[in-house]
């Protein structure tokens, strides 16, 4: 279908078979741009119509009053005007920046140990550095409270302080963003050309001046990366704050009050284009980063390998292993908190929580209803999501409205990271359930809370995949247009295969979030699709506790299943396609 | 690979369309609801039994969710009727303009307060539920708190710290409470009364069930929350006795609406006449306390006979006309003020 689509952009006149040998390449080569130009069209096409078109019908709202008038700015000024919504702003900012300072140090020193270090168990490291993610946030919510709240078992650590609070944030979610930023730092620090480390220390330069003048530099765009991500992460959720904030008003909980608590869309909508601000902001800080980057993998790369060296190893190992460990005990905690009766009152063994049809009239069928889900989003999208990175890092800029394209794709695909899942949620039954829209076909089935999975989490699984083809050179494509190969088959047979672990990166990533998601698809779920995320949020707001920590649990042994498996398929992808990394 | 990206698509929308277009011959109603997880099967059982040719797909989350979902698809209802929502919420819809108006066979001898006043009516009443106080008393004891009667009661200064509410702001639970007290005491003494309870509050949550399943759990010794939320917790083995304050509380309404637009009217109706008939109420009387049929007797236990003359006199329009004010109000006094303790 795309090919007929792509078909008639094509230019007509095909060069006459013996043509001069000069000409002829260059066609070939501007027959490859232009199909690149062609799909970086589609791409925009696309996220036009899941992601701009539908926020700007929401955003138009913050001009409006709820009659639908134009008030022009005067939301703005009662929102610049009330005290605690503008304390909110400064709520989030700093605590996003704690967290940021937190985690992207602790990620690049775990994802160094996984890429440049000799330590063991590098695999169960690496599965177990997800595990954050692998289970919906009222999980670790739940540890938390199980661990430090007024009736927890380490309460004494708190010295008599309350987990209820800005503090508690951060601690979920240095937590919580923990995996972002290891997985986009770890494929920023996968790839090195071993010539530079040998030049370096052929010029006898220390191992501190190596790490500042080799590694630091290559992983600039991924550390850039992993901090945008990690701030606009705590910005926009609302499930932390939610449970575990208190009365700490940051601005995504002033979203959840304006739509949930005052159903005033008008005003959660000027909320929401504030929380955009750190969005435009991040886009800017990747475009400057983007100026300072360069293929780190050229064609003439010597893959690193680390070499075993104790004074090194031996800390990172212990790192790893206190990092890992926190991480299973607050989720082995929750793990067990679905297998009690009571917390705290009746802590004997059942397995009566896993009857989910006793809790919440979907049973076991809201989990079903994700696994389906969660494999169309991650297949879908990691295909959409790998191809709209490679087009927008190759297409041609010769002219100034392909630079303005590709601006406009690249900034689509770095948004949706600012939306709050609540505000895209509106958006989507905004547009997608407006009578003239044709695509409202999709409303209240399956392919909508899919499409909106998938942009949601496009991001990340954006970041990962221009991060890993940013380190191949562009002259691998040279090379193959030059031997008249088209750039379709170099993209198959050279950028697929050695970007694949990234890609299966991108899979798992869209997989596991389809699986926990929350904020946006409590909007759109039909009858017959009710997802076991939103099922685990009835039964806790039911006072369900441990039934609500038993379908979460029954999520994570999903995610963790697929984890497992693209660990051990890890293996045998890294020895088909990896090899030549290898000396 | 794009393209077969764009035939997985292909397939998943085929997929997702061919699900609904079963055949079947009953009239499908999608009904969206608040009603508790452990009603929808009760409820459904009862109506598909009584009105032949109706098959019931529950939509439900919490009040704020679905009056916010509700509202989004005006343009294009998704719901054929509301079963089980807010009273304030259906007002909010009435205002603009969402509801079909309906008068169901027998609403009119349901208590005039608990049914719309248009005619033909909006939306009629089921039954009612009122704020309420989850106590722990495991806590009480280890804290050595006495066990409050009335609001009052909770201005004791040996409470600094273990009471929660919801935000009124984000929870429909938290006006509740608040309409109740302004209900009882009056708008002036009421705002007077929250200023000195809110010393004693440790957090407002942004769940209206958070604060009783909060104290069920034993973080906090009292939770302001509404009747019907402590029987589960109790159920499962929670230390909790609830308490409905002697001095008046505020009171709200399960009522039900169908929806202008939808294109089952005729089932929908029919399901309306259900909704008021005297089995309905009986089923209703098996989790709430007052019915808006007089005359049929709740069967559920644990309240007090002179529950009724608890309740706040409420006039639900003039309430929800002020709803607005009284929230901006609540939040320049207490919204955010304090920081956590």
């Amino acid at each position: 279908m795309s090919d007929a689509v792509l078909g008639e952009r094509l230019p007509q006149p095909r060069p006459p078979r013996g043509a001069p040998a000069g000409p002829p390449v260059r066609i070939a080569a501007s027959l490859d741009q232009r199909l690149m130009q062609a799909g970086l069209w589609l791409a925009l096409a696309f996220l036009a119509i899941s992601l701009a078109l539908p926020m700007g019908m929401l955003l138009a709202r913050a001009f409006q009053d709820a009659q639908g008038g134009f008030v022009g700015l005067a939301n703005f000024a009662t929102y610049v005007t009330t005290p605690s919504l503008v304390r909110s702003v400064w709520n989030s900012v700093w605590t996003a920046a704690v967290t940021t300072i937190l985690v992207v140090p602790l990620a690049f020193a775990y994802a160094y140990a996984l890429a440049r270090s000799c330590i063991p168990f590098k695999g169960i490291f690496r599965a177990v550095m997800l595990v954050p993610i692998l289970a919906p946030s009222l999980l670790p919510a739940l540890a938390l409270i199980y661990l430090f709240g007024n009736q927890g078992m380490l309460r004494w650590m708190l010295f008599g302080e309350n987990i209820y609070g800005p503090w508690g944030i951060v601690a979920a979610q240095v937590f919580y963003c923990f995996p972002a930023a290891a997985i986009i730092l770890s494929v920023a620090l996968s790839t090195a050309d071993a010539r530079l480390y040998e030049a370096a220390e052929a010029l006898k330069a220390g191992r501190f001046r190596i790490f500042l003048t080799v590694t630091l530099p290559g992983a600039v765009y991924g550390l850039v990366s992993a901090g945008v991500v990690v701030f606009t992460l705590v910005v926009t959720d609302f499930g932390i704050p939610k449970v575990i904030g208190g009365q700490f008003q940051v601005l995504a909980t002033d979203v959840y009050k304006q739509v949930v608590g005052l159903q005033d869309f008008n005003m959660g909508a000027v909320v929401g284009m504030v929380l955009l601000l750190p969005a435009i902001a991040a886009f800017a800080l990747q475009r400057w980063a983007e100026g300072r980057r360069a293929g780190t993998l050229t064609g003439r790369a010597t893959p690193y390998i680390p070499r075993p060296r104790r004074a090194r190893d031996l800390p990172l190992l212990v790192l790893c292993i206190t990092v890992a460990a926190l991480l299973l005990g607050i989720v082995g905690v929750a793990a067990w908190g679905s297998l009690i009766r009571f917390w705290p009152w009746n802590l004997s063994l059942t397995l009566d929580n896993y009857e989910f049809s006793r809790f919440d009239a979907s049973g076991w069928g809201a989990f079903l209803t994700s696994i389906e889900m969660s494999l169309l989003t991650a297949t879908i999208g990691a295909a959409i999501v790998f191809v709209v990175a490679y087009l927008l890092e190759r297409a041609p800029q010769a002219t100034r409205g392909a630079r303005l394209l590709r601006g406009a794709v690249g900034f689509l695909a770095t948004a949706p990271l600012a939306i709050p899942g609540l505000v895209l949620g509106l958006a989507f039954i905004l547009f997608f359930n407006h009578p003239a829209n044709p695509a409202g076909i999709i409303y209240g089935t399956l392919a909508i809370l899919v499409l909106n999975s998938l942009v949601h989490f496009y991001t990340v699984g954006h970041l990962t995949a221009a991060t890993a083809i940013r380190q191949l050179d562009p002259e691998f494509e040279a090379v193959g247009s030059s031997l008249k190969v088209p750039a379709w088959t170099t993209f198959g047979r050279v950028t697929v295969p050695i970007c694949l672990p990234a890609i299966l990166d991108i899979w798992v990533y869209l997989f596991v979030n389809a699986m926990t998601t929350v904020s946006a698809v409590i909007f759109l779920y039909g009858p017959d699709t009710k997802p076991a995320s939103v099922a685990v949020v009835h039964m806790d707001e039911a006072g369900q506790a441990s039934a609500a920590a038993a379908m979460a649990c029954t999520i994570l042994a999903a995610t963790a299943a697929v984890k497992i498996l693209h660990v051990a398929m890890g293996g045998a992808v890294d020895r088909l396609t990896q090899a030549w990394r290898r000396r | 690979m794009r393209r077969s990206a764009f035939l997985l698509t292909g397939l998943a929308l085929g997929l997702s369309l061919a699900a609904p277009a079963e055949a079947q011959q009953r009239t499908r109603l999608t009904v969206y609801t608040a009603l508790e997880n452990e009603q929808l099967a009760p409820f459904k059982q009862a109506a598909e039994a009584a009105v032949p040719g109706i098959e019931i797909a529950w939509v439900r989350d919490s009040t704020g969710v679905i009056t916010a979902r509700l509202i989004a698809e005006r343009q294009n209802p998704r719901a054929d009727i509301v079963w089980g929502l807010s009273v304030f919420s259906l007002l909010q819809m009435e205002a603009l303009d969402m509801l079909e108006p309906y008068t169901p066979a027998g609403a009119q001898a349901l208590r005039p307060n608990m049914r719309s006043d248009r005619n033909p009516m909006t939306w009629t009443g089921m039954d009612a539920f009122v704020s309420a106080v989850c106590f722990n008393t495991v806590v009480a004891q280890q804290r050595n708190l006495p066990r409050p009667s009335t609001w009052a009661d909770l201005l004791d200064p040996r409470f600094r710290g273990q009471v929660v509410m919801p935000n009124p702001n984000s929870s429909g639970t938290g006006f509740l409470t608040l309409a109740g007290w302004i209900g009882a005491m009056g708008e002036q003494n009421a705002w007077q009364y929250m200023t000195r309870l809110h010393d004693n509050i440790q957090v407002y949550t942004h769940s209206g069930s958070a604060p009783c399943n909060n104290a069920a759990r034993g973080e906090y010794a009292v939770g302001l929350s509404f009747d019907m939320r402590s029987v589960a917790l109790r159920n499962q083995g929670a230390p909790i006795e609830i308490i409905i304050p002697t001095d008046g509380v505020g009171f709200d309404l399960e009522a039900t609406a169908i929806m202008r637009g939808t294109r089952n009217l005729d089932a929908a109706r029919r399901l309306a006449d259900f909704a008021v008939s005297r089995p309905a109420m009986e089923l209703y009387g098996r989790y709430y306390a007052l019915l808006a049929l007089p005359g049929v007797e709740p069967t559920v236990r644990g309240y007090p006979a002179e529950f009724a003359q608890r309740l706040v006199n409420a006039d639900f329009r003039e309430i929800a006309g002020q709803r607005e004010r009284i929230l901006r109000e609540w939040a320049s006094r207490f919204d955010g003020k304090s920081a956590p303790r």
